[in-house]
């Protein structure tokens, strides 16, 4: 039976296994008792023991004597409480110190003494900076790492940020992202560079990374409340976990991609091994560590309002309460503030890393300190004119020091008159498309998902990966539905896949078609590539803005965003797949007089199609997290779980069981597409 | 096996060689060593092979001497340039001693194959290995940075380094900016930066185009010229070996088949397989005026024209064949040691190839 099976064509293959699934969707019968229609939830104790796992480590495990200095004795507390407290404490400390350099307050002076210190002495406050010179620091630098654009831009980012009154918040966020983004990109280049030497590292860090790229943001969220309290120092930790793994990968990448005549080339300089690591490897594969740093920094942004859950303030936490209560002309601003800061800190961070040296000018005193100089002045200036603005504005708010939060000018007015406007002029319209979209396809879909028997989808994704990508993806993707299937929210994770699925759909289509159409080009390419780069600097709650603006909050909304997000990467891999078919093939499909269809269909899509499914597999993965982020504006799928986790005690297991049935789901559907895809490559010659 | 025509080595002057190889092996391979331990140094590659094995290096011995310039030659897969990087230690040989100066390399540990590296070895590589992240100076200066020289000095030396290669004005560029010839013209001024006593050559030129080529050959005959290093040059072009070599050894699988001066080898082939390599070498830009001239004979009375026995036929065998009577051969002192007859050269320049040697008189 087997053997004849294998015989048949591929095509023939798939439509047995179709048929075997329909079969099985038919005969099951749904009742609690049939195990072929739902496996019982073995796995319901799981979140329970990791919740007494976490317990029993930061409570009873291994307890120390600490020196209290309040009850001036020695007192019994668990070892690994105290190491989080440390690194809460630090991360505070920190964080607070960069804040108040920014805003000023007291903070970090109570930090190196005490509140008493404080309070006896009223003086002992560190002062803000006025927000010009601030920006005034940002032209400079803008003007010393690139030039005349990027400081022109730097400019204008903070001025903008200055008076429409986002200062205060703004501030905030960027301290947050200045802590964690440097201390993930040193974990993750260290991680990586550890991958690199020891191929058991890289063997354990792996499967880590997987998880860890694939397990939506909020499943982080309450172990790190558990372990490191709420507030901005958990926030950043939260981010740094985050945001880690894809500088890890991307340091491993480059590091495998130095070409060996340079790695020999440095052995023969005379180079110790520390000397070659740093002074030949990191800098010959700073191209791929610079994009890790560049996604570090997009991570931590996106991270901002998400983070605002467990307590960072700033623009983040001042988005959600704006979309909570569906301001959405302020939802635009606050929006409009974390993409400039993205952007800025974007080019900031490309223009130093590529910095020439000039070893022969000769330089003056001035010419060799000019900046610092001017660093200087500007303070200078900066303060006298907040003084000469105390004059100015004798009563109220002093705007040459600061403008106070929403005390700048607004523009959410506007915004909120546009969005009335098409509310008043295109609600029909769209309300007929909404009732339309979900009653006529997105219900009847969920239904069938829901009215799918287990055995059934076992058999289809099982079936589906042997075929693809062989036996072995087959038991891959096996584990990671029989753990969900354990757990008890399957039905959950299946409404989560309809969603996901149903926006993958849409996305690939659309993305499949905007990149085909525009690869044809090659001016046509470069705009689209750029576009890409653009809208994958917005956090991706920013998605969430327009399309609640005009869906209000339902799923249209969720799915909308979710298909508008996992577009970016459809297009991008299909334009680089399509552009990067080899010329010479394409001459040659010319001599032979195919036409241009011809020439699309049986040599261009044929060597552009293992990159075209990588890029479905990352909108996969993008929408699968664009569907749980959605879950903020009300979704009833693992993601609604996963947020209400959060305000509870039993969260942290609850939280963790969710987020790796997220992960499973991505996972599977990378496994068949990376197997078959790397397998395709290597047949084509392409890897 | 190898065989090793005991040539009197030229430049001999008694001193101990700068490079000393003794049965080098190179196998790779998870069994590597225990494979070459049974097999008691008689190694049959085809029979590793079937073991999973590769061969790289079998059984080599040689000496390099002091300002002797040493081709390796043989095709892709010979084992040409894992033998270089055996001798460079960049990769670890399997068995045998290799010498530089009398120390036996396999036995430094880290921190002298360092101090090594960093004072008398030089490298350039065939794709150039230039870090792309520093420009032409900074590339040229980073050996010296490496070992703790001050930016002035090392980008004072570095200067020097590109006037000496001619790439003046163009110190800032980035190696992204540079043709494959000047990239390469980098690549040996970042490995002469040192002063190395040993030069190491990977297929320098290999990756250039052929006029490209030609042009960076004279300009390394005019560097060595000046700067008379110890060198090992590695190429599978048998032309450029020819052009180049004070001695060529040729590889084929691993196994050294002929060590020779470059006119020894065209004119005696020790096997079947050197000859091929030698069937189509015009004999008159390899030989010697001293490979055929005659016994001086006080008979015969010379003409006004004198020829240096070093020189290559070629390039004097339109004067001589202009001459009535036999030309005087002198040393480099200018003492007469022999005389040239026109028809010898006739007979290089039209006979045929398979015929024995001209002469024997050397």
């Amino acid at each position: 039976m087997v053997a004849t099976l294998k015989r048949q064509s591929k095509a023939v293959q798939f439509a047995i296994l179709l048929a075997a699934f329909i079969v099985l969707c038919l005969v099951v019968k749904p009742s609690e008792n049939n195990i072929l229609w739902r496996l019982p939830p073995l796995l319901k104790w799981l979140p329970g023991a990791i919740n007494d796992f976490v317990r029993g480590l930061m409570f009873e495990w291994f307890p120390v004597q600490v020196w209290d200095p309040l009850i001036e004795d020695y007192e019994q507390k668990p070892l690994f409480r105290e190491i989080t407290r440390a690194i809460s404490g630090f991360f505070l400390v920190i964080i607070n110190f960069v804040r108040e350099i920014f805003l000023g307050g007291n903070k970090t002076i109570v930090a190196m003494t005490s509140w008493d210190f404080v309070n006896e002495h009223p003086w002992a406050k560190w002062p803000a900076l006025p927000w010009t010179v601030i920006t005034g620091w940002a032209v400079l630098l803008g003007y010393k790492l690139q030039g005349r654009g990027l400081a022109l831009l730097a400019g204008a980012c903070t001025m903008y940020i200055a008076i429409f009154g986002q200062w205060q918040p703004s501030m905030e966020t960027l301290s947050f992202v200045l802590i964690a983004a440097p201390v993930s990109v040193v974990l993750g280049l260290f991680l990586g560079i550890w991958a690199f030497r020891s191929r058991a590292v890289e063997a354990t860090l792996n499967p880590l990374l997987n998880v860890a790229q694939t397990m939506p943001h909020y499943s982080y969220l309450v172990p790190v409340i558990v372990l490191f309290g709420v507030g901005d120092q958990a926030a950043a930790i939260a981010t740094i976990i985050f945001a880690t793994p894809p500088m890890v990968r991307l340091t491993l990448l480059g590091l495998k991609k130095v070409p060996p005549d340079v790695v020999d080339s440095g052995m023969m300089s005379g180079c110790s091994r520390f000397q070659l690591l740093f002074r030949v490897l990191v800098p010959t594969a700073r191209r791929d560590i610079l994009i890790g740093v560049n996604q570090v920094v997009m991570q931590c942004l996106a991270m901002t309002v998400i983070a605002s859950f467990i307590g960072a303030q700033g623009l983040g936490s001042n988005l959600m309460i704006a979309l909570n209560s569906l301001k959405v002309g302020t939802g635009i601003e606050i929006g409009v503030c974390i993409v400039l800061i993205a952007v800025v800190l974007d080019k900031m961070s490309l223009a130093w890393a590529n910095k020439p040296t000039d070893y022969f000018a000769d330089l003056t005193f001035w010419q060799r300190h000019r900046f610092g100089l001017l660093a200087l002045g500007v303070l200078g200036a900066g303060i006298v004119l907040a003084l000469f603005g105390r004059a100015v504005f004798p009563e109220g708010f002093n705007y040459l020091y600061i403008i106070p939060h929403n005390k700048g000018i607004t523009t959410a007015p506007m915004w909120q008159a546009g969005v009335d406007w098409l509310w008043d002029t295109l609600f029909f319209a769209l309300k007929n498309f909404n009732e339309f979209l979900i009653t006529q396809v997105l219900v009847p879909m969920k239904n069938l998902y829901l009215g799918m028997p287990v055995a059934a989808t076992f058999l289809l994704m099982m079936g589906i990966g042997y075929l693809v990508a062989g036996l072995r993806s087959a038991l891959i993707i096996g584990g990671f539905l029989l753990f969900i299937a354990l757990s008890e929210y399957w039905d959950r994770a299946l409404i989560t896949a309809y969603m996901a699925s149903f926006s993958v759909l849409v996305s690939a289509t659309l993305g499949i078609t905007i990149g085909t159409l525009a690869a044809q080009n090659e001016t046509a390419s470069r705009i689209v590539l750029l576009v890409c780069d653009f809208l994958q600097t917005f956090p991706s709650f920013i998605y969430l803005i327009p399309v609640i603006m005009l869906f209000g909050i339902t799923d249209t909304s969720v799915i909308i965003a979710a298909v508008v997000y996992a577009t970016v990467p459809a297009t991008r891999y299909t334009v680089e797949g399509l552009r990067s078919v080899p010329p010479v093939l394409q001459d040659a499909g010319s001599m032979l007089g195919v036409s241009r269809f011809q020439r699309w269909v049986s040599i261009e899509l044929p060597m552009a199609f293992p990159h075209i499914m990588l890029g479905v597999n990352q909108t996969v993965i993008f929408a699968l997290f664009m569907v749980i982020i959605g879950a903020f504006i009300g979704t009833t799928d693992l993601g609604q779980l996963i947020l209400k986790a959060i305000s509870e005690p039993q969260g942290t297991g609850i939280g963790l069981t969710l987020g790796l049935c997220v992960a499973f789901m991505g996972l599977a559907v990378d496994q068949i597409i990376r197997t078959w895809a790397n397998a395709r490559k290597k047949a084509l010659d392409l890897a | 096996m190898s065989s090793h025509p005991s040539t009197a080595v030229s430049t001999a002057n008694g001193s101990a060689p700068v490079v000393r190889c003794e049965g080098v092996y190179k196998i790779f391979g998870d069994s590597a060593e225990s494979m070459l331990r049974e097999s008691g140094g008689t190694v049959d590659s085809q029979k590793f092979m079937e073991a999973g094995l590769i061969v790289g290096v079998n059984n080599v011995s040689f000496d390099i001497h002091q300002g002797e310039l040493l081709v390796i030659m043989g095709l892709s897969g010979s084992g040409k340039s894992t033998l270089l990087r055996c001798i460079s230690r960049l990769t670890d040989a399997t068995a045998g001693q290799i010498f530089i100066e009398g120390q036996d390399i396999l036995q430094m540990n880290s921190k002298q194959l360092i101090e090594l590296r960093r004072n008398k070895m030089g490298m350039v590589f065939q794709n150039f290995g230039l870090l792309p992240h520093k420009t032409v100076l900074e590339n040229i200066a980073f050996p010296l940075q490496v070992k703790g020289q001050n930016t002035r000095d090392s980008v004072a030396r570095a200067m020097e380094m590109v006037q000496l290669v001619g790439l003046q004005g163009r110190e800032n560029y980035f190696p992204r900016e540079l043709s494959g010839g000047q990239q390469q013209r980098v690549g040996i001024a970042r490995s002469l930066a040192v002063e190395p006593d040993i030069w190491f050559l990977d297929e320098p030129f290999s990756a250039l185009d052929p006029l490209i080529r030609k042009e960076m050959q004279d300009e390394f005959l005019r560097l060595q010229d000046v700067l008379g290093k110890t060198i090992l040059f590695v190429t599978h072009d048998f032309d450029e070996a020819l052009r180049l070599a004070d001695r060529i050894a040729i590889m084929k699988d691993g196994v050294v088949e002929q060590l020779d001066t470059p006119a020894n080898i065209v004119l005696n082939p020790a096997t079947e397989y050197v000859r091929k390599f030698t069937e189509d070498v015009p004999r008159e830009k390899v030989l010697t005026v001293a490979s055929i001239m005659d016994a001086v004979n006080p008979a015969e009375s010379h003409g006004s024209l004198r020829v240096s026995r070093d020189a290559v036929i070629e390039s004097v065998a339109e004067e001589i064949l202009g001459q009535e009577d036999p030309v005087a051969v002198v040393d480099g002192e200018g003492a007469v040691v022999g005389t040239l007859h026109g028809a010898h050269v006739l007979k290089v320049l039209f006979g045929g190839r398979s015929s024995a040697s001209p002469s024997e008189s050397r």
